[in-house]
């Protein structure tokens, strides 16, 4: 079964904002290895010219993941998640995530192809403050396998 | 620092506790992270890491040299091969290196990154752009 093509440029409503808290990038940073004292001590970022601490680069993970639901499990495009493995992923940092940012994520359809039977989905998620700064773009690429 | 500059190794050692702890703090519950069970009956050999858990210790290799947390500009990877984790307590390994492939016009360093398990290539096309000095 192939994707709709005609889903690419969709773009979904903004999800509810996230609040990163400093005890979530601390577990984070640990669940990865990521020991630097940016990543925990607030004075320790803050002597580096950062408000707080600093997210690992790929926490945005985190959000971006629960975010896509909203078109994995779109059923108008009719994705069969037990098919979907992780193809690409790659982040475009405006700037650092850090504590105490409120993030809302604005996911749209950005490519979907059919190859060897596949369909491949290219996810695009903005994230930015509620404000409306800039923080990181995040694109997934989705493999959904064939029944083949 | 210059083109053709190589990073040192590091290798990371993954077992399944890594796994788990990584599986609650990311939200990726997915059962072939952590279920021998559900992992075979979709066809991988076993319990496999999260991509983006080797995503993420690869970041770290780079990280470490550039010796700061935030340096990180631009970063991408594929997914090539799983990074199989057996249900043991020596688990597996990944090796990660990566060589200074250019400079971007705001003086940025361009690596590309090489990450190993049991002499499968686990990332492809994995590439970063990083803040230096």
């Amino acid at each position: 079964m192939s994707l709709d093509p005609s889903f690419v440029g969709r773009t979904y409503p903004p999800t509810p904002s996230y609040e990163v808290g400093r005890e979530k990038i601390r577990e984070f940073a640990a669940a990865v290895g990521a020991v630097h004292p940016a990543h925990t001590d607030p004075d320790a970022a803050r002597a580096l010219g950062h408000p707080d601490v600093v997210a690992p680069p790929t926490f945005p993970i985190v959000l971006t993941m629960e975010a896509g639901a909203q078109i994995i499990d779109d059923p108008a495009l009719g994705i069969d998640y037990s098919r979907v493995v992780h193809g690409d992923q790659r982040f475009s940092y405006t700037r650092p995530v850090y504590a105490g940012d409120r993030l809302t994520c604005v996911c749209s359809v950005e490519d979907i192809s059919s190859r060897g039977g596949h369909d491949f989905v290219t996810t695009r998620t903005e994230v930015a403050t509620v404000d409306g700064e800039a923080v990181v773009t995040v694109w997934s690429k989705l493999v959904v396998r064939g029944e083949g | 620092m210059e083109i053709g500059e190589r990073l040192a190794p590091h290798t990371f050692r993954v077992t399944r506790a890594d796994l788990v702890r990584y599986a609650g703090a990311s939200g990726d519950f997915n059962p072939i992270h952590w279920s021998d069970r559900v992992a075979t009956k979709v066809g991988l050999p076993g319990v496999i890491a999260h991509g983006m858990y080797t995503m993420a210790l690869a970041a770290q290799a780079v990280l470490d040299w550039a010796g700061d947390p935030a340096a990180v500009v631009e970063y991408g990877v594929r997914f090539t091969k799983p990074v199989v984790v057996p249900d043991d307590d020596e688990g597996t390994e990944v090796t990660v290196s990566a060589v200074v492939k250019g400079f971007t016009d705001s003086g940025h360093a361009q690596l590309d990154i090489t990450a190993m398990c049991g002499g499968d290539k686990v990332l492809g096309q994995a590439r970063a752009v990083v803040r230096v000095g």
